[in-house]
């Protein structure tokens, strides 16, 4: 008898364990954890790379760091989490990181049936092909039967497939799931051809054994709007991710970067400035966060210019000209919201 | 001159030619004893001549072994150099160079663990055994993971004194002297209290009672685990989980109730049905959304649980096989003495089927340490990963043969004296009855 | 201890049946326990997220390309046509490794056995380190290792300027059939019958008056004779087309991109080590008297192993045989880590990522497999029984 009532008594402790928390938003609970986890590329130099004492740097990266130094002033407080194409959603849908910051394309199919939001463009960027110069090739479009190496699982490998349909041509993709291996491929001549984005390419290509031996062609056959991504649902830590962007945007238009910053805070006289460095309003506080917000990441991180061309930038081994990223007032698309 | 024939071992024919004796009728004999095997001899010593010495040319001789750069490799031969930059990522992954020492304790209590296993007339063999499956994998996991880790001290009393207590209940004769039948009977009621008391009690308390918190090393998070180190922690993990729920599923399979029979053969027969890697799919892409809102388990936990369901179907099948091999007679003397179930299952059967599929549970920890390799296409940095990424490096390019040799040889080291040391048992048990 | 019983009827809880049923109530209850919390989980994850469900999907447009395809498939077809794209390349890389995993296996098998003590000895050697390695890095070392390190294709390895070796793949001669060719295969259906009839004749023949009838040359005869005078009546309609370097590449001939050529090499050389110990043992486990007995009846070498120890080993080894196919099937899986466009790769692996239904593709993947091993299971089932009736 005994034993009957002890399995009964087991089975009902056992039953009991199954019952849920309730969970509180990403805010509260990255504010409880006390660092921001972050996903990012396996390596993309210049966007997300890490070095060879595991540091991460790049225009990704920063826009972590810069939502850090908002909740925390702390740009360290950010846990890097490396994600392959194919498992980044994955990673984000199940909470594993908070903001997925790893030049993925905005579209609307991601925006909607994979439950994600994109929280603005980091980067406009576009498709396009790196060949071997000694095939002399001088057009995308005498691509025609051509092995293309492509990630798997990116909008890329679609964007690929319209491209050559739409010009009737015929190719054979090749694809591999981290983007090491894709290059690799293209690198030992599995494939006539690379195709990603044209940053992508710039990057990529320094991992070439001879970098100068390749030419990018001069076709851009996609629009690709990069940008950081968190999930459906939560709009505080949506605003947050947000709105970090368009103060490193909104500081480079007023002319406010990292060296100038505290002088500026002091004497500035524009009401647009007292109000983005918190000495007006309550911007902040309307954020969930300390009203130095934007003053503390135009500090420790720099405002979207210098983030730019440190990591970018035609100074840097990438050599990618501002062109569409430029500010909408210097001929770009870069068009950050009002801080008011 | 088959005037004599003589059969030799089972299945083969041996016409044996005219007295052989010395080397040279060693040879004769077994290299050139006709015309076809003369020409089948020659074509191996062809095989092994365009194999081996560009193989020992390549691998030894023609190897650059010093320095530690890629520079350094500019011969013919294999670069060994690579391997030696890259050899504590291979055997550790990206774990920090500081907290390694803490992976070779691991390992050293291990080894100093299961020598006494090896030693045939150890009388304590059944407490280590309770060691490395309960204790040890609770410090593995403190010392490999680190970081601060709280504990109620009451909770950890009601734990010790539910174990002491089913210990006591369970099996007198390892208790230090009989405990009186009273016990027996206060017993049910006890382990309820403190089952109750562990599952629960926190919560309605509102919080530990008595915690106590310690960090005695930093936190070493699973992302940066890797390299031969992770290829030991998944097989080790998966074969020690999946063992208690392959005993559980193998009497559920030979169960008389068929509803628990059926629920086990479907369990059973579904994973062993399906390749690994769209388990490990499952577990890396589905396991999340199964999860209340809010849970959420890291990448390597959620591989661990994929491996280890999958390898518990497979334990089930060994396990099963031990099962039927007891004896009828075992099973009808333990109902003479009364025995229910469960007593004549934990006391009469299992002890004996679980000693007779120690070779096979052997054989399967093989196929399962060869089969984390999966894991790198998950995305999880295991010995042979470490090995696939260094190569992919773009710095080092073009030694990939090296790192696959490499880990080849590591591999190969482990799987071989498993499956020797699997046989051996095998020629004991046979022999020992 | 347990109470006295009582006299008479025992309690509820203590009659067998009763606590069967409870027993097996608690496990369904369980068992739908656990299945109503993942449901309603799931269910509550994807409405939260916004992820879209069900099997819709199937009849939209894929819109990503493949390397290779047994069946037409292009860009605008849907995401089943990929699926059946996947699937039967799943199916033809685990048939041709099939095929060569036998027969690599059976010639292991018996050098193992063979009276020559090095051909032994290799094929020990053999199996032991390749049986003790694990597929994936066999499979890394065919691809990255060996194909990744040969020629592009103007630099390609030609046999005779006909079968082109690169690093994109192996190209050979294609046959092109032309008009009238369909008279071969009849002409081959032909020979095959008359070949079986002989066979039946000459064992009747030698059952009623005991003569032998010599039926291999007979037979061989007509099968190359028919066939071969069927195709010079109709004037040799099969034309040869050779592969020809154009643009980028080889066009024209058979073409085996290089993550098949290293995956069906990786599949039957690993798969093959394990058949080699079957057919081994299955040799080794028809018993001594067998022999003898064939011996003592004045049967020959030839004879003993045709008519007494093949049959009986036969028997002992295709279960096991049966279940490594089964296991090469399921291996083929890992095709995934080297891009050749199996099921894994392209449904498990680009359709999940587009749709993001990662439920329902993984569900369908494991169904599949899970019917080839249920297939697998069926036919070993009704081979065992066949054999048990051949005995008794």
């Amino acid at each position: 008898m005994y034993r009957f009532i002890r399995t009964l008594a087991f089975l009902a402790a056992v039953c009991t364990l199954v019952a849920a928390g309730a969970e509180a938003g990403t805010m509260d609970d990255v504010k409880k954890k006390g660092f921001v986890r972050c996903g990012v590329s396996q390596g993309v130099p210049g966007f997300s790379n890490p070095d060879a004492q595991g540091n991460w740097t790049g225009i990704d990266v920063d826009i972590c760091r810069g939502v850090a130094v908002a909740l925390f002033n702390d740009p360290t407080k950010v846990k890097y989490l490396p994600l392959s194409a194919k498992e980044r959603f994955t990673a984000l849908q199940s909470g594993e990181v908070d903001v997925l910051s790893r030049n993925t394309t905005w579209t609307l199919v991601r925006d909607t049936a994979l439950g994600l939001n994109f929280t603005g463009v980091t980067y406009y960027d576009g498709q396009g092909f790196m060949v071997t110069k000694k095939l002399n090739v001088k057009s995308a479009k005498q691509l025609n039967g051509a092995s293309v190496c492509v990630s798997i699982g990116t909008t890329t490998e679609l964007n690929l497939a319209d491209y050559f349909r739409a010009n009737n041509m015929s190719y054979k993709p090749v694809t591999f799931e981290k983007a090491d291996e894709v290059i690799a491929a293209y690198d030992a001549g599995r494939c006539d051809v690379f195709t990603t984005d044209r940053s992508g390419l710039a990057a990529q290509r320094l991992k070439l054994k001879n970098p100068d031996g390749h030419v990018v062609l001069p076709e851009i056959i996609s629009k690709e709007p990069l940008g950081p991504v968190v999930r459906h649902g939560d709009d505080q830590w949506f605003d947050l991710v947000k709105w970090v962007l368009y103060a490193m945007l909104e500081a480079e238009e007023y002319g406010v970067n990292s060296e100038n910053v505290d002088q500026m805070k002091a004497t500035s006289k524009d009401p647009v400035v007292k109000r983005i460095l918190g000495v007006e309003g309550d911007m902040g506080k309307n954020l969930g966060v300390d009203n130095a917000w934007a003053h503390n990441i135009i500090k420790k991180i720099g405002n979207y210019g210098e983030i730019y061309e440190r990591n970018v930038g035609p100074r840097t081994p990438l050599k990618l000209e501002r062109g569409m990223n430029a500010l909408w007032n210097k001929g770009g698309l870069q068009y950050p919201m009002p801080i008011r | 001159m088959a005037n004599r024939v003589q059969v030799g071992a089972p299945g083969t024919l041996i016409l044996r030619p005219p007295a052989t004796v010395g080397v040279a009728g060693w040879v004769r004999q077994n290299l050139f004893s006709s015309p076809a095997n003369a020409v089948l001899t020659l074509v191996s010593l062809w095989v092994l001549y365009v194999t081996v010495p560009p193989l020992v040319r390549w691998a030894f001789i023609d190897a650059d072994w010093v320095g530690s750069t890629r520079e350094a490799c500019d011969r013919e031969g294999a670069c060994w150099v690579f391997i030696r930059v890259w050899f504590d990522r291979l055997m550790y992954g990206f774990y920090p160079e500081s907290e390694i020492w803490r992976i070779h304790v691991g390992y050293g209590i291990l080894a100093v663990a299961a020598v006494p296993l090896f030693v045939p007339r150890f009388p304590w063999k059944h407490w280590v055994g309770v060691f490395l499956l309960f204790v040890y994998p609770v410090i593995a996991f403190h010392l490999f993971v680190g970081g601060t880790f709280t504990v109620d001290i009451v909770d950890l009393l009601a734990g010790l004194a539910l174990a002491a207590g089913t210990v006591a209940r369970f099996a007198p004769a390892l208790a230090a002297r009989p405990w009186s039948p009273r016990w027996r009977s206060i017993y049910p009621a006890f382990a309820v209290v403190a089952l109750a008391w562990l599952l629960l009690g926190g919560r309605l308390v509102g919080g530990p009672l008595l915690p106590v918190s310690a960090t005695l090393w930093p936190l070493v998070e699973t992302r940066l685990w890797g390299g031969l180190f992770l290829t030991l922690v998944v097989a080790s993990v998966g074969i020690v989980g999946s063992l208690p729920l392959g005993i559980v599923l193998a009497l559920g399979r030979r169960s008389e109730l068929p509803v628990i029979r059926a629920i086990c053969v479907a369990f059973i027969e579904v994973w062993r049905g399906v390749p690994l890697i769209t388990v490990l799919f499952m577990a890396s892409n589905m396991f999340p959304l199964f999860m209340p809102e809010g849970v959420s388990f890291d990448k390597l936990l959620r591989a661990l649980l994929g491996v280890t369901i999958f390898a518990s179907a497979y334990m089930a099948e060994v396990v099963r096989g031990g099962l039927q091999a007891i004896p009828k007679g075992q099973y009808e003397a333990a109902q003479a003495l009364g025995l229910g179930y469960w007593r004549t299952m934990g006391l009469i059967v299992l002890p004996q089927a679980l000693r007779i599929v120690i070779p096979g549970i052997v054989n399967n920890f093989i196929g399962l340490f060869k089969d984390t390799t999966l894991v790198l296409i998950i995305g999880l940095f295991d010995f042979l990963g470490m090995a696939q990424a260094a190569a992919s490096n773009a710095h080092w390019l073009g030694f990939a043969i090296e790192g696959y040799v490499f880990t080849a040889f590591g591999f190969w080291i482990f799987c071989f004296g498993m499956s020797r040391y699997s046989q051996h048992l095998e020629r004991k048990l046979h022999t020992g009855h | 201890m347990p109470e006295p019983a009582p006299p008479g009827k025992p309690p509820a809880w203590q009659d067998p049946r009763v606590r069967a049923l409870v027993f097996q109530a608690l496990a369904i209850a369980a068992a739908l326990g656990v299945v109503a919390f993942i449901f309603t989980n799931t269910m509550a994850n994807l409405r939260r997220q916004g992820i879209a469900s069900g099997f819709d999907f199937f009849g939209t447009t894929a819109g990503f390309g493949v390397s290779m395809s047994l069946i037409e498939y292009a860009e605008h077809h849907t995401y089943f046509r990929a699926f059946l794209v996947g699937l039967l390349n799943t199916m033809l890389v685990s048939a041709i490794g099939i095929v060569l995993a036998t027969f690599l296996g059976f010639t292991l098998g018996i050098m193992r056995l063979s009276r020559n003590w090095l051909v032994a000895k290799l094929a020990a050697a053999y199996v032991e380190i390749v049986r003790n390695l694990p597929l994936l890095l066999q499979i890394f070392v065919w691809y990255f290792g060996i194909l990744r390190q040969l020629p592009g294709p103007r630099q390609s390895v030609s046999v005779l300027d006909a079968v082109f070796l690169n690093n994109r793949g192996l190209f050979s001669p294609e046959p092109v059939l032309k008009p009238g060719f369909t008279a071969i295969p009849i002409a081959v259906a032909v020979a095959l019958v008359a070949v079986f009839a002989l066979a039946r004749w000459a064992r009747q023949r030698r059952e009623q008056t005991g003569q032998h009838f010599h039926t291999f040359y007979v037979s061989l005869a007509i099968l190359v004779g028919v066939p071969f005078a069927a195709a010079a009546a109709t004037g040799f309609p099969l034309r040869w087309q050779y592969p020809e370097l154009q643009g980028f590449n080889f066009v024209g001939g058979m073409e085996l991109i290089p993550e098949l050529v290293a995956l069906v090499l990786a599949l039957s050389t690993y798969t093959a080590a394990f058949i080699g110990e079957i057919v081994r043992a299955g040799i080794l486990g028809v018993s001594r008297g067998q022999l003898e007995a064939a011996q003592a009846v004045g049967l020959t070498r030839g004879q003993t192993l045709r008519l007494v120890i093949v049959p009986q080993a036969l028997r002992i080894i295709v279960p096991p045989l049966t279940s490594q196919y089964l296991n090469l099937t399921k291996n083929s899986s890992l095709a995934a880590a080297i891009a050749y466009p199996d099921l894994v790769l392209i449904f498990a692996g680009t359709v999940l990522m587009q749709t993001g239904q990662a439920i329902e593709v993984i569900l369908v993947t494991m169904a599949v497999y899970l019917t080839f091993s249920l297939l697998i299971s069926l036919f070993m089932n009704w081979y065992n029984r066949r054999i048990a009736l051949v005995e008794r």
